[in-house]
C-alpha cells in the first residue's frame, strides 16, 4: 500500500509546470480568446516533451504511459487553463485508438493493414504534435462537441439500428477535412464548440456492438476523470489568485485577507480542494489497474472536483469583488473554464446519482 | 524502495485484518449492548471491554510491544480500525488517553513517564480526560488563567483554577491539562502541560449533563492541587508546543479514523436502499444527500491514506490537520443528517426502550464542529497557514 506518486511522475509534472508557466500565461490565453486554435507552438512544445503522446504506444512515437502518469499533467493544464485539447487528444482519443486501432471492426478503418491500420497512423500524427482530436456523440439531441471546431481528428459515437431494431453503438474515426463543422459560441471561446455535419459511413467505423459499447464506457470514464484533474488545477489557481488579492487589497486600513469573513470563504474552498485531490488520484490509479469499482471512483472524483471548482469560482469572484467582474482582471479566464468543465462529462449530481445507483445495486 | 502507487493492501496486511476480524467476532459484545459510557455503570462496562482487548493485545495495536501493543504501523492501525467499526464494537472510553495523550507522551515524555503511564492507559486501569478549556478560554485557548505556582522544597507545583468541558471528566482517574506557570510571560509562553491524578486532594469534579441528558463532560476545580515535577510533560514553559502536538493528533490522523465514517456511510446506504422500498418519494428526495455523505466518507478514507503515506515517507502533518478536522466533523454531520431525513417522522423517537442509533449519532456528530478547536478556528488556521493570509 502506497498512495503517492513516484519521483519520476512528480519531476515530469514540475517540468511541464515550468514550461506552461512561460508558454501559457494569461496574455497567451487572451490571444487564444481572439484566435482560438486547436494547435499552437505550445502544442508542439508539449509534443516534443512527450506530453501529447504520453499515452500512445511506443511504436507509435508515444511513451506508453497511463492515466496515473497523465493525471498530474492534466492538473497542470488546468492550472494555466491550457486552451489546447490535451484532455480530448491524449487522455481520451489516444487510449481509445490504442485499444481499438489495431483490432477494429472487420472492413472498418481500424482493420489492421499490417501497420496498425488508420488508427495507427493517427496515433503517429498525434505523438508528433500534428493532430489535435475531439470526441463526442452524434445524435438528435447531443450537445456540441468541445474542441470540434479546429480539430484534425474527430472520434464520434453513434447508434445504428440493427436488422431486428436493436440499437447498436458505433465508434467512428473521422477526418475533420471531410466534414463541415457548425460552430457554437461558448462563454469560453477556447472551448471551440462545434457540431459536425456528418452521417455515419462504413469506411469511418472503428468499432460496433459490444466492443464499441465498452469503448464508449471507458471513454466516458477517462474523460470524466481527466476533466476532474483539470478542475483541480483550475481550483488551485482560482484560490491562489483570490488569496493573493486578499493580501494586497486594503480596506478599513488593513488587508481584507485579515478579516475572518474573507478567510473563511477561502478556507472552505481550500478544504474542498484538499479532499478532492486524493479522490482524483485514486480514480486514476483504479482506471489504470482495472479495479472493479473504477467507475465509481471516477464518478466520486468528478463530483468532488466539479463541486470544489464551482465553490472556488464563486469564492474567488466574491473575494475579488467588483474588479473580479471585469474583463480586465484575469480571473474570468479561469472562472469560465471551471464553469464549463464542472458540467462537462457529467455534472456533480449526475455522478452522485451514478455512485448511489452502483452502491445500491451492489448492496 | 517501492515507488509506484498501489492502493491494495499487502498479503501480510490482509492476514492482520483477518486476525483482527476473527478476534473481534469472538469477543465483541453485541452492538449497542453496553450501557452508555457517560454513565457510571457504562463507564465501568466500557473499561472492562478495554481490559478484554488489552489482554489479547488489541487495545493499542500501533504501540511498541513493551507497552502492550503489537508495534504495527499506521496502515495496519487503519485496518484494525476498519475491522473495529465493522464489528460495531463499543466506543473507546480510553480515547483521550490512547489517541491524544499517548502520541504526545511518545514525542515528549521521559522514559519514566512512558513506563509509568502507557501500560495503565492501554489496559484502561487508568482512564484520562482532557483539561484544556476554561470558562473564559475556549477557542482562545492561549487565554487560560488556571495557574501553577512552585511549591518550594516539595519538587512540585500547586495548581489552582477551573477547567471545563472535560469529556469523560466525571469518571476519569487522570487528567492532562494546561496551566500558566509564568504569569509575566506572553500568552502562548509561560504555559506548562501537567499530568494530574484526579484523586489528589484539592480536585473537585462537577459533572455537566449534556444535550442528551447524560453526564458526558465535567467541570474540574483545582485548589492548591500538588503535582510533582515528574508529572510535567515536555518541560516547564513549553506547554503550548506540547499541547499543539496533542491538538495535531486530535484534528489529524489519530482521533477519528476514517473507518468510523465509512462504516456509518455504508449503513446509510443500506437505510436508503430500505427506504427506496418503503418510502420511495422520501428516498428520492434524499438521494443526493446520501450520495454526498457516502462520498465525503470515501474522500476522508483516501485523504487519510494519502497523509499516512506521506508520514511513512518521513513527512509531517501541519495545518492540513485543521482541514482534516473540518472535513471529518462535517462528514459525520452529513451522514447522520441524511439518515434522519430518510427516517422522517421516526427520526425523533428516543428514550426508554428505543434504539436510536442515528439520532444518538447525530447528537454526537453535532459536537464535532465544536470540540478539538471549533471549525471557525480551524478555518483561520487553514487561511493563515495554508494560504498565507494575515493573522488578526
Amino acid at each position: 500500500m502506497r498512495f503517492a506518486f513516484s519521483d519520476q511522475q512528480t519531476e515530469f509534472r514540475d517540468a511541464v509546470r515550468q514550461v506552461l508557466a512561460k508558454e501559457c500565461t494569461t496574455d497567451h490565453l487572451r490571444a487564444a480568446y481572439e484566435e482560438p486554435a486547436a494547435r499552437s507552438p505550445r502544442w508542439t512544445t508539449l509534443a516534443e516533451m512527450g506530453v501529447v503522446g504520453l499515452t500512445a504506444p511506443e511504436d507509435h512515437g508515444g511513451l506508453g504511459l497511463g492515466m496515473l502518469d497523465l493525471v498530474l499533467l492534466l492538473e497542470e493544464a488546468g492550472r494555466v487553463a491550457l486552451p489546447e485539447p490535451l484532455l480530448e487528444t491524449t487522455a481520451v482519443v489516444v487510449p481509445l485508438l490504442s485499444e481499438l486501432g489495431g483490432s477494429g471492426d472487420p472492413g472498418g478503418v481500424g482493420d489492421p493493414g499490417g501497420s496498425g491500420g488508420v488508427g495507427g497512423a493517427w496515433l503517429d500524427g498525434i505523438a508528433a504534435g500534428d493532430v489535435a482530436a475531439a470526441v463526442g456523440t452524434i445524435s438528435t439531441d447531443s450537445p456540441p462537441i468541445a474542441g470540434a471546431d479546429g480539430a484534425d481528428l474527430l472520434v464520434l459515437f453513434t447508434t445504428a439500428e440493427a436488422g431486428d431494431g436493436e440499437a447498436v453503438p458505433e465508434v467512428h474515426l473521422v477526418d475533420s477535412a471531410s466534414v463541415t463543422i457548425r460552430t457554437v459560441a461558448s462563454l469560453d471561446p477556447t472551448r471551440r464548440l462545434g457540431i459536425p455535419h456528418w452521417t455515419p459511413k462504413d469506411d469511418t467505423r472503428l468499432a460496433s456492438g459490444a466492443t464499441a459499447r465498452e469503448a464508449i464506457r471507458r471513454t466516458a470514464d477517462r474523460a470524466a476523470l481527466s476533466t476532474g484533474a483539470e478542475l483541480l488545477g483550475l481550483t488551485e489557481s482560482m484560490i491562489t489568485m483570490a488569496a493573493e488579492y486578499a493580501k494586497e487589497r486594503n480596506q478599513f486600513g488593513k488587508p481584507i485577507g485579515g478579516f475572518q469573513a474573507v478567510k473563511h470563504l477561502l478556507a472552505g474552498a481550500q478544504v474542498k480542494l484538499e479532499f478532492a485531490r486524493p479522490v482524483v488520484y485514486a480514480a486514476a490509479w483504479a482506471l489504470d489497474e482495472g479495479e472493479p469499482h473504477a467507475s465509481r471512483s471516477v464518478s466520486t472524483a468528478k463530483a468532488y472536483a466539479s463541486d470544489a471548482a464551482t465553490e472556488a469560482a464563486r469564492v474567488a469572484l466574491q473575494v475579488h469583488g467588483a474588479i473580479g467582474y471585469t474583463w480586465e482582471c484575469d480571473l474570468h479566464l479561469f472562472l469560465k473554464r471551471a464553469w464549463a468543465l464542472a458540467e462537462a462529462w457529467g455534472s456533480a449530481s449526475e455522478h452522485r446519482q451514478r455512485v448511489l445507483d452502483g452502491l445500491v445495486a451492489g448492496a | 524502495m517501492d515507488t509506484t502507487m498501489d492502493l491494495r493492501t499487502t498479503p501480510a496486511q490482509e492476514a492482520f485484518r483477518l486476525e483482527a476480524r476473527s478476534w473481534l467476532a469472538a469477543h465483541t459484545p453485541p452492538p449497542r449492548s453496553l450501557p452508555s459510557l457517560d454513565t457510571a455503570e457504562g463507564f465501568e462496562a466500557h473499561r472492562q471491554w478495554e481490559q478484554t482487548m488489552f489482554d489479547d493485545r488489541w487495545s493499542v495495536v500501533s504501540w511498541p510491544e513493551e507497552f502492550g501493543g503489537r508495534g504495527v504501523g499506521i496502515l495496519e492501525w487503519l485496518i484494525f480500525e476498519e475491522e473495529y467499526w465493522r464489528a460495531q464494537a463499543p466506543l473507546r472510553v480510553s480515547q483521550n488517553g490512547v489517541f491524544l495523550l499517548a502520541p504526545t507522551l511518545f514525542e515528549f515524555g521521559t522514559e519514566e513517564q512512558r513506563a509509568r503511564f502507557l501500560p495503565a492507559m492501554a489496559s484502561a486501569r487508568e482512564i484520562w480526560c482532557q483539561g484544556w478549556s476554561e470558562p473564559d478560554a475556549g477557542s482562545d485557548l492561549a487565554g487560560i488563567r488556571s495557574r501553577a505556582v512552585r511549591s518550594e522544597g516539595d519538587d512540585g507545583w500547586l495548581l489552582t483554577g477551573q477547567k471545563t468541558w472535560a469529556s469523560r471528566g466525571a469518571f476519569a482517574e487522570w487528567c492532562f491539562g494546561l496551566f500558566r506557570t509564568d504569569p509575566e510571560a506572553e500568552r502562548h509562553r509561560g504555559l506548562t502541560y501537567f499530568l494530574i491524578e484526579m484523586s489528589t486532594p484539592g480536585v473537585t469534579v462537577r459533572p455537566i449533563p449534556q444535550i442528551d441528558g447524560e453526564t458526558g463532560f465535567a467541570e474540574i476545580f483545582f485548589e492548591d492541587v500538588f503535582v510533582p515535577d515528574g508529572q510535567v510533560l515536555g518541560g516547564v514553559g513549553r506547554g503550548w508546543n506540547v499541547a499543539m502536538a496533542t491538538a495535531g493528533s486530535e484534528r489529524g490522523l489519530s482521533l477519528r479514523s476514517p473507518a468510523r465514517y465509512t462504516e456509518a456511510a455504508s449503513r446509510l446506504v443500506d437505510l436508503y436502499a430500505h427506504s427506496l422500498q418503503t418510502e420511495p418519494a422520501r428516498a428520492a428526495r434524499s438521494a443526493d444527500a446520501v450520495a454526498q455523505a457516502w462520498m465525503d466518507a470515501e474522500a476522508y478514507r483516501l485523504n487519510t491514506l494519502w497523509t499516512a503515506t506521506r508520514v511513512l515517507s518521513g513527512g509531517s502533518v501541519g495545518p492540513e490537520a485543521s482541514a482534516n478536522k473540518i472535513h471529518w466533523s462535517e462528514t459525520d454531520l452529513a451522514i447522520h443528517r441524511a439518515a434522519l431525513a430518510l427516517l422522517g417522522p421516526e427520526a425523533e423517537f428516543h428514550g426508554d426502550g428505543v434504539d436510536a442509533p442515528w439520532l444518538d449519532g447525530y447528537l454526537f456528530a453535532l459536537a464535532g464542529p465544536i470540540y478539538a478547536g471549533t471549525n471557525e478556528i480551524q478555518r483561520n488556521v487553514v487561511a493563515e497557514r495554508m494560504l498565507g493570509l494575515p493573522r488578526g
